[in-house]
C-alpha cells in the first residue's frame, strides 16, 4: 500500500497547475486526476489529501469525485475495461462485447478480478461511435472495432504486463494513406 | 446543395500527411491567417472587422445549437481591464458524436489559430479548451500542438510581436455528457459539480469566474482561419444557403465504411449514406437515421428521401442538425430498443438539479425498459408522451429536451413497432 502523500516534486506539479487558474478551487478536476494517476483512485483518504492540499472543504472535493463517473471513488482493477454499450456501439454489439468480456473473466460489469487485475464496466458513449464497437483501457486507451479475437488479444497482452497501442484512425475520405 | 461534393476537397481536414505537426502546418498555409490579422491589427483587420467578416460569413456553431458565431462574438462587452475567456468546447459526449476527436487528431494547429484570432476578435485574453476525460489519448496530441505553437510564439505573450497575449489551458473533465452544456461546462472549469446555470445572466455577461466568456465547439473554431483566410464571400459559397461552409459528418451504425467525413452543408442524407459511407452493411434496406447526435429525432426511411443537412431542411422534416452524427440503421433494428438505449444515456447523464429531468428521464427509462422486454401495455405510451409533455421546456438546461425528443418522436414515427410490443402482453386475451 503506497503512503498517501504528495511528495515534493508532486507539491511542484500541483503548484503548476493552480497557476492555469485564477482561483486554487478550480484547480480541484486537475489535481484529482493527477492523484487517481499516482495512487491508482481517489477514494475519502486522497480526497481528504487533495482538500487539504487545495485548502478546500473535504465534503466539496467529494461532491466532484462523486459527481465525475471517470473518478474512482473506490479501488478497481488494474485494467478497467469500459466497454461502450451506447447508442452506435449497441447497434454494432456491444452488449454481445460485454458479455463476452464478462465470461472471459467470469465478473459481471461493476466487479473486479480476485487478483485485482481487471475491472469491466459498462459505459456511455466514448465519442468514437464510427469504430464500433470499442472500448477503453483505465480511461486511456481506446480499443476500436471489438471482436471477440481483439478482446483476447487485449486481455492477453494486459496480462503479460504489455502495453496496448493506440490505433490511429485513417479517414476513410483520404486517397492517400495519411499515417 | 453543391451538386460536384464528389470533387470536393476538405479544408478542415485536408490529406495531408502529418499535417498535425506544426512545421508542416506552417509549410501549407498554417498560422498565415493569424499573421494576417496581427499585421492590420490597426486599420483592415480590427477585432469588430474580423468578428463582422466571421459573422458575414454565416459561420454557425457546430456544438449541437447552431447559433451564429460571429454573432456570439457580438454579445462580448466591451473590454474593461479584467480578464475576458473564451472556453472551446470539446466535451463531445452527445452519443453519435465524434468529429471534434479528428480534429485534435489530424489538425490541431487550425482549432488552435482559430481559437487564437477568435480570441483577438473579442479581446479575450486566457483560452481554455475543456476537453473530455475519455479523450485523454487525444488531449494529450493537442497538448503537444500547443506546447509548439508557444514555443513558436503563437500563443503566449506579445504574439509575433503584436503586443496581443493570449494564453492557452486545457483542462480534462472526467465523464459527465452534461458538461458539455455551456453553463455546466463552466462550473466544471471552476471545479464543481457539473451543475448548469440558470440564464440570465448570459455567459458573455458573466461568465467563468463571474467575467464576460465565450463558448465556442472545436470545430466551429476551426472553421474561423478558413474565413479570415479565403474571406467571408468565399466561405459562403461553400454548401447550403443559410448554413455555410464544411461539415464534419459522423457516420455511424449499420454502414459499411462508418467514420468522419468532412463534405459541404447541404449533403444529401441518401448520398451520405449510400455513397459516402458506402451504403447499408449486408446489402440491408434503411430504416431509420438520427441524423444529428441522440437527442435529435429520428427519421423514417421515407422521410430521408431528398432531405438535405442543412438547418432548415431538417427543420421541414421535424429534426435537426444538432452535431451532424449521423446515426444509421437497418431494417432489421429494434426501434423500441434504441429507444431504450438511448433514454438509459440520458438518465445516467441528468444531473438531477431539476425534478422534471431528474425523475423524467428515470421514468422514461423504465417504462421503455418494461415495453422493450414485452411487458407493455398500450396505455404506457400514452403514459411516455406525458412524461415528455411534463419535461420538455420545463428546465434549466436542454438535457430534459434532448431527453424527451427522441421519445416523443419516435413514437410518433415509428409507432407500429412500439404498439407491436405492447400487445404482446395484457390485453392479449381482449
Ligand atoms: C446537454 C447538452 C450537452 C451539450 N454538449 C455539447 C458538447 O459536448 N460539445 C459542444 O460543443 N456543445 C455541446 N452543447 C452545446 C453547448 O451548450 C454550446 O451551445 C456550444 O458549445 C456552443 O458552441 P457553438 O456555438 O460553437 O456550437 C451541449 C448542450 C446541451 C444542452
Ligand atoms: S435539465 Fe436535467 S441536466 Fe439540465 S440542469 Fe436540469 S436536471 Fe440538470
Ligand atoms: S456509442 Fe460507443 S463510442 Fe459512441
Amino acid at each position: 500500500m503506497k503512503n498517501i502523500v504528495f511528495d515534493k516534486d508532486d507539491l511542484l506539479e500541483i503548484e503548476k497547475i493552480k497557476a492555469k487558474y485564477p482561483d486554487t478551487k478550480s484547480a480541484v478536476m486537475p489535481v484529482l486526476w493527477y492523484a487517481q494517476d499516482k495512487f491508482g483512485d481517489t477514494n475519502t483518504e486522497i480526497q481528504k489529501l487533495v482538500a487539504d492540499t487545495l485548502d478546500l472543504p473535504p465534503s466539496h472535493v467529494y461532491g466532484v469525485v462523486t459527481f465525475y463517473t471517470q473518478y474512482y471513488d473506490q479501488p478497481k482493477g488494474k485494467f478497467v475495461l469500459d466497454v461502450c454499450t451506447c447508442l452506435s456501439c449497441h447497434l454494432c454489439g456491444g452488449y454481445d462485447m460485454l458479455h463476452y468480456a464478462e465470461e472471459k473473466l467470469g465478473i459481471k460489469a461493476g466487479e473486479t478480478t480476485e487478483d485485482g487485475l481487471f475491472s469491466i464496466q459498462s459505459v456511455e458513449c466514448l465519442g468514437a461511435c464510427g469504430y464500433a464497437p470499442m472500448m477503453q483501457i483505465t480511461n486511456d486507451k481506446v480499443v476500436n472495432h471489438l471482436t471477440k479475437e481483439k478482446m483476447d488479444q487485449v486481455i492477453e497482452t494486459l496480462k503479460s504486463g504489455n502495453d496496448i497501442e493506440l490505433e490511429p484512425i485513417t479517414i476513410p475520405q483520404h486517397q492517400n494513406v495519411s499515417k | 446543395m453543391s451538386k460536384d461534393w464528389k470533387s470536393y476537397k476538405p479544408l478542415l481536414l485536408p490529406d495531408i500527411k502529418d499535417l498535425s505537426s506544426i512545421d508542416v502546418y506552417e509549410k501549407n498555409g498554417g498560422y498565415e491567417a493569424l499573421k494576417t490579422i496581427l499585421k492590420h491589427k490597426k486599420k483592415e483587420w480590427t477585432p469588430e472587422n474580423v468578428t463582422n467578416e466571421v459573422k458575414s460569413a454565416g459561420l454557425r456553431g457546430r456544438g449541437g445549437a447552431g447559433f451564429s458565431a460571429g454573432m456570439k462574438w457580438s454579445f462580448m462587452p466591451k473590454p474593461d481591464g479584467g480578464p475576458r475567456y473564451l472556453a472551446a468546447n470539446g466535451d463531445e459526449s452527445e452519443p453519435g458524436t465524434f468529429k471534434d476527436r479528428q480534429i485534435f487528431e489530424d489538425n490541431p494547429h487550425l482549432f488552435i489559430e482559430g481559437a487564437i484570432i477568435a480570441a483577438y476578435a473579442m479581446s479575450i485574453d486566457v483560452v481554455y479548451v475543456y476537453i473530455r476525460g475519455e479523450y485523454r489519448p487525444y488531449l494529450k496530441m493537442l497538448q503537444k500542438a500547443i506546447d509548439d505553437a508557444y514555443e513558436k510564439g503563437y500563443i503566449g505573450k506579445n504574439i509575433l510581436g503584436s503586443g496581443i497575449d493570449v494564453e492557452m489551458y486545457t483542462h480534462m473533465g472526467a465523464g459527465a455528457y452534461i458538461c458539455g452544456e455551456e453553463s455546466s461546462l463552466m462550473e466544471s472549469l471552476e471545479g464543481k459539480r457539473g451543475y448548469p446555470r440558470v440564464k440570465p445572466p448570459f455567459p458573455a455577461q458573466k461568465g467563468l469566474w463571474g467575467r464576460p466568456t465565450t463558448i465556442n465547439n472545436i470545430e466551429t473554431l476551426a472553421n474561423v482561419p478558413l474565413i479570415m483566410k479565403n474571406g467571408a464571400e468565399w466561405y459562403k459559397q461553400i454548401g447550403a444557403e443559410g448554413h455555410a461552409g464544411p461539415v464534419l459528418y459522423g457516420i455511424s451504425g449499420h454502414v459499411n465504411r462508418p467514420g468522419v467525413y468532412e463534405y459541404p452543408s447541404g449533403m444529401l442524407i441518401t448520398d451520405l449514406i449510400n455513397e459516402v459511407a458506402g451504403g447499408i452493411r449486408g446489402g440491408k434496406k434503411l430504416k431509420a437515421v438520427i441524423p444529428g447526435g441522440s437527442s435529435t429525432p429520428p427519421l423514417t426511411a421515407e422521410a430521408v428521401e431528398g432531405i438535405a443537412m442543412d438547418a432548415d431542411s431538417l427543420r421541414e422534416v421535424g429534426t435537426m442538425m444538432g452535431t451532424a452524427g449521423l446515426v444509421v440503421m437497418d431494417e432489421d433494428t429494434d426501434i423500441v430498443d434504441v429507444v431504450w438505449r438511448i433514454s438509459h444515456f440520458y438518465h445516467h447523464e441528468s444531473c438531477g438539479q431539476c425534478t422534471p429531468c431528474r425523475d423524467g428521464t428515470g421514468w422514461l427509462q423504465k417504462t421503455l425498459e418494461k415495453i422493450n422486454r414485452g411487458d407493455g401495455e398500450m396505455r404506457d405510451l400514452d403514459l411516455l408522451l406525458n412524461i415528455c409533455n411534463q419535461m420538455e421546456g420545463r428546465t434549466i438546461c436542454a438535457l430534459a429536451d434532448a431527453a424527451a425528443w427522441p421519445v416523443r418522436y419516435s413514437i410518433d414515427r415509428f409507432r407500429a413497432d412500439f404498439e407491436a410490443k405492447c400487445k404482446k402482453t395484457v390485453y392479449a386475451l381482449a
